[in-house]
């Protein structure tokens, strides 16, 4: 398995391990039933911005100690550029992830036409925002290994 | 073997040259070794620039390294 595999795979885990040890964290902590909207509307604020936070700084750490494990295990050096397969792999990526991301914010927006709850909205915001993390990763493995 | 329909011999090439390695062969052409190993594998066609840069790295016309699928199978 060559490196750009091995890391689709461990962006793959760590991205659904950090989502879901986050949300077992915050969805408890959700304000009580009768709560002012202000609350419960800085909770969602508060609940993406932490998680973005959380996900960038988590995904760094990976890398690095991947990178590092990578090294140690197979001798080799990671690459220190992207070339033309990783630039067409990463656009279809990109392209795949955008697309589920429009679905889930369609979704969203339709829940608030519908006069859903509000974290109706926001749990499809939210996981309209993992599943294209997640897709993008898919996809990534998927073309490493596959080809088009 | 791939799916797409542009084949080539850069796997016999390569022992051809001294039994050059991928990364050799990625390291001269400026791609990753991954590259190397998705188009012997026949899973990627190289953009037009890329092929001329192997080409070049073998010190051969395009046209000995690349070939189309169905004009091979005639």
């Amino acid at each position: 398995m060559t490196y750009q595999e091995k890391k689709s795979i461990v962006t793959l885990i760590s991205t659904i391990l950090i989502f879901a040890i986050y949300c077992l964290y915050m969805y408890p902590r959700y304000p009580e039933q009768g709560a002012e909207l202000t609350e419960v509307l800085r909770y969602w604020g508060a609940f993406v911005l932490i998680l973005m936070l959380v996900s960038i700084i988590a995904h760094i750490i990976i890398s690095i100690v991947f990178n590092i494990v990578y090294r140690m295990t197979t001798g080799e050096k990671e690459p220190g550029f992207t070339d033309e397969l990783d630039r067409i792999i990463e656009l279809r990526a990109h392209r795949i992830s955008f697309l589920l991301f429009i679905v889930g914010f369609l979704c969203a927006m339709g829940s608030l036409v519908m006069e859903k709850p509000l974290y109706v909205m926001f749990d499809f915001l939210i996981a309209a925002g993992f599943l294209a993390d997640v897709s993008s990763s898919v996809t990534k493995l998927y073309h490493y290994r596959r080809g088009f | 073997m791939g799916n797409n329909l542009v084949g080539n011999h850069i796997r016999k090439l390569r022992f051809d040259h001294d039994e050059m390695t991928q990364q050799q062969l990625a390291d001269k052409v400026g791609v990753t070794r991954q590259t190397i190993v998705a188009l012997e594998k026949g899973n990627y066609s190289p953009s037009l620039e890329l092929a001329f840069r192997i080409a070049r790295a073998f010190n051969l016309p395009i046209e000995s390294i690349f070939y189309y699928e169905e004009d091979h199978k005639k």
